[in-house]
């Protein structure tokens, strides 16, 4: 299978959440399975940003949702915080086990309306977690703890405390939800498109406010978006994927500047504003995605791939080091150096 | 030049609702030249969409149209009010965001690009099907032959936006207005519709209005570019021009605050705070001024009009970026630490929390 291979997983002290060979299917109806995600690893330091950037339907979503359980995958291992005595195998915990775990892992969705319970107060929606898991505190401090984080999202606690969701902007729900993740303290928040559903003018804000937010609570975050400008800008390090595969990982900057994977240069020359590392002609490719039902043998990609020959069709790419951090699971990537390996 | 295809007057666009009137668009002109391409970029809630529905006389009978649009010499309006059939559809035709919503989900590929050939130019079931085929190959589908008798669902999304195409394209429009065409398409899906509908139109010598919120779309497009905001132009202007000598400060600040695929990472953006305004009460001045970093005491006030920054270049505001005003009122601004409408500089520069505004209705 394309892009498997665990080459890029770090071995460091602060390693805070590690992935393992996770596989996602889901059974459709007619005895067929849908590989939404096959076979990725990665780890994420603590501190650190992973961004994960694809097309739709690549498995980046069921990828975030995976991790935290939402359902339990398949297949693989997702531990949190190895190597520590906090350490948690979430694949293997259930019940109340995983219960107590899951607050140190936190979401945040793509469309803020709908992912507020709309006949809630926001100083309800937001202080639940605590009104849950904070034992031995009383309302005043939970109320005291709810106003600061709402100011710390730049919410006014005395006006927008009491109402409700419908009263405020897509941009101002997406800094409630925000609010409602981190008021936890949360290690790891994931954020599914936390901007796609925003207007241009105030997606900044949020992207801004979610760089805040992780040097004022020490947050890990895994960023998820279609974006490849917005991945660039919030992550430290990305995963390019392609139907339910890892082609290229590597730190954010590396990565966009030397693009190795056929697959990632197509998606840096299709941009509105192709990015000058890569030429504008390489987005030109065909346009259908081969269904996850049935994937393609070898490389996933290799049905749209320009450089596809016989051995993609049969042998699958595994994840290789082409440079300090960088890795690609091609086998005829374009090298750092210019040349083609 | 060719002459002038479009002419836009004057447009406005108001609907009356429970909280008052909506203007959606409010005092719009423009004009477009036979195979040209205009850009207008606008969030939502500028009165990009309503422009282009007024056009397409596709608006709810309740909405309230002022203005006038001639295309070529005839007077689009009137034209309306007479229900003149074969105008819309034949000479100027639409291509919508979601190509899904845009096609009948129960009928076939081919029955849907044939029906308005033989509606409007009466050819026969026979005719209309062949020419269906050959406006498929033209949109750079594979196996013709094959998707005429398919169903929408049967495509990808990116097959049934070159669909929606064919279809726009059937009876060879002088205008195509294309909405946000590709929005709801993956990013390596986009940019192939965007070449295909600036192909189409050179080689049909068709004039093109591209709608969209993003300024990159139109960069190597348009030839002419249109800010809205708030149902206003902001800016217009040819495209190198407007990338090259921006006066107005949201079409600054837009290009500002997207992150730029070349820039490394955790450059810090510049936020635009606040949020687009309701166009149900939009304050006396200028519809940006609240968010915007050049605002004087006047722009409060006096809402500006447009005035002309050079050939073919206006711009509404009475402090244009790059000009001795424009300078002269920021650094002010800069100083006092604050604008004339009360927004804290220090945000855009500085690690400090963009405080959102109030909620509507906390303001009293």
């Amino acid at each position: 299978m394309a892009g498997s291979g665990t080459a890029h997983l770090r071995d460091h002290d602060d390693v805070v959440l590690r992935v393992e060979n996770l596989v996602m299917e889901f059974p459709t109806g007619r005895h067929q399975v849908v590989h939404a995600v096959s076979d990725i690893s990665f780890d994420i330091r603590r501190g650190e940003t992973l961004g994960i950037v694809g097309e739709s339907g690549c498995g980046k979503s069921t990828t975030a949702r995976a991790i935290v359980q939402l359902p339990t995958p398949t297949s693989g291992r997702v531990v949190l915080d190895p190597g520590t005595d906090q350490e948690a195998e979430l694949t293997a915990l259930g019940g109340e086990d995983l219960r107590q775990v899951r607050p140190r892992l936190q979401m945040i969705f793509q469309d803020p309306i709908s992912s507020l319970n709309p006949r809630r107060q926001v100083r309800d929606i937001v202080g639940e977690g605590l009104n849950i898991w904070a034992e031995g505190s009383d309302d005043q401090q939970i109320r005291a703890r709810v106003d600061e984080v709402l100011e710390a999202v730049g919410i006014d606690p005395s006006v927008a405390a009491n109402r409700r969701p419908h009263e405020f902007s897509g941009g101002q729900c997406q800094r409630i939800s925000i609010a409602r993740a981190v008021i936890l303290e949360p290690e790891i928040l994931i954020c599914d498109e936390p901007v796609s559903a925003l207007d241009v003018s105030v997606q900044a804000q949020i992207l801004n406010l979610l760089e805040e937010m992780k040097d004022r609570y020490g947050l890990t975050l895994v960023f998820i978006s279609h974006d490849l400008s917005v991945v660039r800008n919030v992550s430290d390090r990305v995963i390019v994927m392609y139907l339910g595969k890892a082609c290229e990982v590597g730190d954010a900057d590396t990565l966009y500047s030397v693009p190795a994977h056929p697959y990632t240069r197509v998606l840096l020359a299709s941009a509105p504003q192709p990015a000058s590392t890569v030429d504008e002609s390489e987005s030109a490719i065909g346009d259908e995605i081969p269904s996850p039902i049935n994937p393609p043998s070898g490389c996933r990609f290799r049905t749209r791939c320009p450089r596809a020959d016989d051995r993609c069709a049969t042998e699958e790419p595994i994840l290789r080091a082409v440079g300090d951090d960088h890795f690609v699971a091609c086998h005829y990537p374009t090298m750092p150096g210019g040349t083609d390996g | 030049m060719a002459g002038t295809l479009l002419s836009v007057q004057d447009l406005k666009v108001g609907f009356r609702t429970e909280q008052g009137v909506v203007r959606a668009v409010d005092g719009v002109s423009f004009d477009l030249e036979a195979g040209q391409t205009i850009g207008i970029v606008g969030e939502s809630g500028s009165g990009k969409t309503v422009t282009a529905k007024a056009l397409m006389n596709l608006l709810p009978s309740y909405a309230h149209v002022e203005g006038t649009v001639i295309f070529g010499d005839r007077d689009v309006f009137a034209m309306a009010a007479n229900r003149e059939k074969h105008f819309w559809g034949v000479e100027m035709t639409m291509v919508f965001q979601d190509p899904m919503t845009s096609l009948n989900p129960v009928k076939k590929v081919g029955e849907q690009i044939a029906e308005s050939l033989r509606v409007h130019l009466k050819k026969s079931r026979r005719e209309a099907f062949a020419e269906a085929g050959d406006l498929l190959e033209q949109v750079g589908i594979p196996e013709p032959g094959k998707r005429l008798t398919q169903y929408p669902h049967e495509l990808s999304g990116g097959l049934r936006q070159r669909v929606v195409i064919a279809m726009a394209l059937a009876c060879g429009p002088r205008l195509l207005i294309a909405d946000e065409p590709t929005t709801a398409l993956d990013v390596t899906v986009q940019k192939h519709i965007l070449d295909l509908l600036d192909d189409l139109r050179r080689d049909r010598g068709m004039a093109m209005i591209l709608i969209t919120h993003d300024l990159g779309v139109v960069k190597g497009r348009a030839d002419e570019i249109m800010v809205m905001y708030a149902g206003h132009t902001m800016e217009e202007a040819p495209t190198a021009t407007l990338f090259s000598e921006m006066r107005h400060p949201y079409t600054e600040a837009l290009l500002e605050t997207i992150p730029k695929i070349d820039t490394p990472s955790h450059t810090r953006l510049v936020p635009i705070p606040g949020r687009p305004p309701e166009v149900i009460e939009i304050p006396d001045g200028c519809p940006f001024a609240p968010r915007c970093r050049y605002s004087t005491a006047r722009c409060l006030t006096d809402r500006p009009g447009l005035t002309s920054h050079g050939s073919g270049h206006a711009c509404a505001c009475h402090a244009p970026v790059g000009t001795p005003s424009g300078s002269e009122a920021r650094a002010a601004n800069e100083s006092a630490g604050t604008t004339a409408a009360g927004l804290d500089m220090a945000q855009f520069t500085r690690k400090v929390p963009v405080i959102d505004f109030a909620p509507p209705g906390a303001e009293g």
